[in-house]
């Protein structure tokens, strides 16, 4: 699963001559027209949304959105609204976001490129059986950890302290951070596994013979060399964690001081469900910061997704 | 106990700055044996952080889970097989596994589909980088996110009332009823699917796009000199040569389509019978409280899922044997 075998980069580059040539056979009016429909529908939902956050409330429950474009009002109200009115207390909710993420990126990762550089590059007894064990978790659909999870959370074995619960420590955002964690570490240890066996063997050779020992070359040869990767892995955790509602229902303990915006616009969602003006400035706070860390890290991303990012 | 944002941010670098501490003193402190004790101790602090929190949070409760799907609500009393005879005989649970096979049939056709005719149609155009990024972004948004916008598309007013959802209003426009998009089974079902689509046509158009660029020139050139073009060159030279790639996005969708449980959520609630495994797996368990039909729901989806990621395994190991 090597991160470039699909785009061979040359060969985009050698192409550039038949592809003018090929352009003029391709594209006729109706394949302009079918690729411009498929843009509008997957572009104007969102746009919709969007131009209704910044309408005021009137104007959004008497007239359909497209009516700003002849009659435009435009106001921040909506936004105000989501975040200091007490009907949504919307900045609690970015927090706890924020809160949850950071860890559930970090930690996980971390975690995950000390077992890929293990698995890689120290020779033990059963390692091949372990990391195809770890493969194979791949597989495990997080829905079937669950339940025991949570009651494991809620009555742990061997006296150790609860970690779900009203006494909970740190008001329950450790049952989430673990188990974001949990859930993470097959997928990252296989990815990073893969991107870590490119690494040219000489290196870490030289590198011993010179009397370095794993944890110098973990620390000063594989970090560096690994950035990419991890960037690219961090960016899909980062997503999966900021967009998450499953987890973070389950595991919140649906107490709303721990949960993040996703929790709370989906129960906003059910019981404010004509209130537009409030889901959809709410809405897009929600939207915007993965839509610029994605922009921005999009290189990244592309390359993930390519090397088999996606949670399974 | 109600914790302040201070709070929280402290909470949350406390436990970022213990954990690469304990790390940190575990590493240098196993750096320092050089002998056979110390290679077996600096491999244990390598694996040994990642495998305890696979064997307890991912091992022991699946097997665990496996273990309540036959025992009753209350994981008290074994009771066999009665959950799963529930699931393949109640009424509502019928729903629920139909609806499942309905999702799990459209989506990842669709979005494939969709997917690899945009990634067709704008190949090498001018305005490729551009016209990806659309198709691209809702990927990086929530699915709660994507509900919310297509609830709003779907949102319903009566015909004589002005209408602020784009769908209604499009009908209306046509001289039809305004329709309940979302609550009128059992055509909801398939309104909710379009939202799922929507976003994983992104994901398929990426994929298969890198795959078109990645298809060898002289193909498609002596294709090309025998007077192969439009249609013809994409069906008989396009599709089969990136096959191995279209398996892995229909089998990765199918994936995901098989867990979708933030848009039934989020639109209906699992009402209007469209609840599917996913959802009503959190339904049972978590809000009925009954164990053992939560967990035989949690053993069908696992059984469902199983083969369908050694299949999407094994075409990706052909992908990159290519």
């Amino acid at each position: 699963m090597t991160a470039a075998t699909p785009v061979p980069q040359a060969a985009i580059g050698a192409r550039v001559g038949v592809a003018e040539e090929s352009k003029k056979r391709l594209s006729s009016p109706w394949a302009s027209l079918a690729a411009i429909v498929i843009a509008v529908l997957w572009t104007v939902p969102t746009a919709g949304l969007l131009v209704t956050s910044i309408r005021p409330v009137e104007d959004i429950n008497t007239s359909g959105w497209w009516s700003f474009f002849t009659d435009p009002n435009v106001t921040l109200d909506n936004y105000r609204a989501v975040f200091t009115g007490n009907e949504v207390g919307l900045s609690t909710y970015l927090i706890n976001s924020i809160v949850i993420t950071l860890p559930a990126v970090v930690i996980p990762i971390t975690l995950a490129v000390m077992a890929a550089y293990a698995f890689a590059w120290m020779k033990f007894r059963g390692s091949n059986l372990l990391f195809v064990a770890v493969f194979a978790l791949q597989i495990v659909p997080i829905q079937v950890t669950m339940i025991p999870l949570l009651s494991l959370y809620v009555n742990p074995p061997f006296g150790l302290p609860q970690l779900a619960g009203p006494n909970a420590p740190g008001g329950g955002f450790y049952t989430i951070w673990l188990s974001h964690s949990m859930f993470a570490l097959p997928l990252a240890i296989f990815l990073l596994h893969n991107f870590m066996r490119e690494i040219p063997g000489e290196l870490v050779e030289s590198a011993r013979v010179d009397g370095a020992g794993h944890v110098q070359i973990f620390t000063r040869i594989m970090l560096p060399l690994m950035t990419p990767a991890i960037a690219a892995f961090a960016i899909f955790q980062f997503l999966w964690v900021w967009n998450d509602l499953l987890v973070a229902l389950v595991f919140g303990g649906g107490s709303l001081n721990i949960s993040p915006m996703t929790v709370r616009l989906a129960e906003l969602s059910g019981t404010r469900d004509s209130d537009w003006h409030l889901l959809s400035a709410g809405a897009f706070v929600s939207l915007i910061i993965p839509l610029i860390v994605f922009l921005a890290l999009q290189r990244y991303f592309v390359r993930g997704l390519l090397a088999g990012s996606v949670k399974g | 106990m109600t914790m302040g944002a201070g709070e929280k941010f402290l909470q949350m670098l406390a436990v970022m700055a213990i954990f690469v501490a304990v790390l940190a003193v575990v590493l240098v402190l196993t750096s320092r044996v050089r002998s056979t004790v110390g290679r077996f101790l600096q491999t244990t602090a390598f694996l040994l952080p990642a495998g305890l929190l696979l064997l307890l949070g991912l091992l022991y409760p699946a097997v665990r889970t496996v273990v309540e799907s036959f025992r009753d609500r209350a994981s008290r009393e074994w009771v066999g097989l009665a959950n799963y005879e529930r699931i393949f005989t109640d009424d509502a649970l019928l729903v629920v596994l139909r609806n499942t096979a309905v999702w799990v049939i459209l989506t990842p056709i669709l979005a494939t589909g969709i997917g690899l005719i945009y990634a067709v149609l704008i190949d090498r155009s001018r305005f490729e980088r551009f016209a990806k990024a659309l198709i691209f972004l809702p990927m990086a948004i929530s699915l709660v996110g994507a509900s919310l916008i297509w609830k709003f598309v779907y949102a319903y007013r009566g015909t004589e009332q002005a209408q602020i959802g784009l769908a209604n209003q499009i009908l209306k426009g046509l001289g039809f009823d305004t329709y309940r998009f979302i609550s009128d089974p059992p055509w909801n079902t398939v309104f909710l699917i379009v939202i799922l689509i929507w976003v994983q046509a992104g994901f398929a158009m990426t994929v298969l796009s890198a795959a078109i660029k990645a298809i060898p020139d002289d193909i498609v050139e002596a294709a090309r000199l025998d007077g192969v073009g439009g249609w013809r060159m994409f069906r008989h030279i396009t599709v089969p040569s990136i096959q191995p790639s279209l398996i892995v996005v229909l089998t990765t969708i199918t994936i995901a389509t098989l867990k979708v449980f933030d848009i039934v959520r989020t639109t209906t609630g699992g009402n209007f019978e469209t609840s599917v495994l996913a959802y009503e797996f959190y339904n049972q368990g978590f809000r009925a409280f009954d164990n053992g039909l939560g967990a035989a729901l949690a053993v069908v989806l696992f059984a469902l899922v199983v083969p369908v990621v050694v299949y999407n395994v094994r075409q990706m190991r052909k992908v990159e044997a290519r």
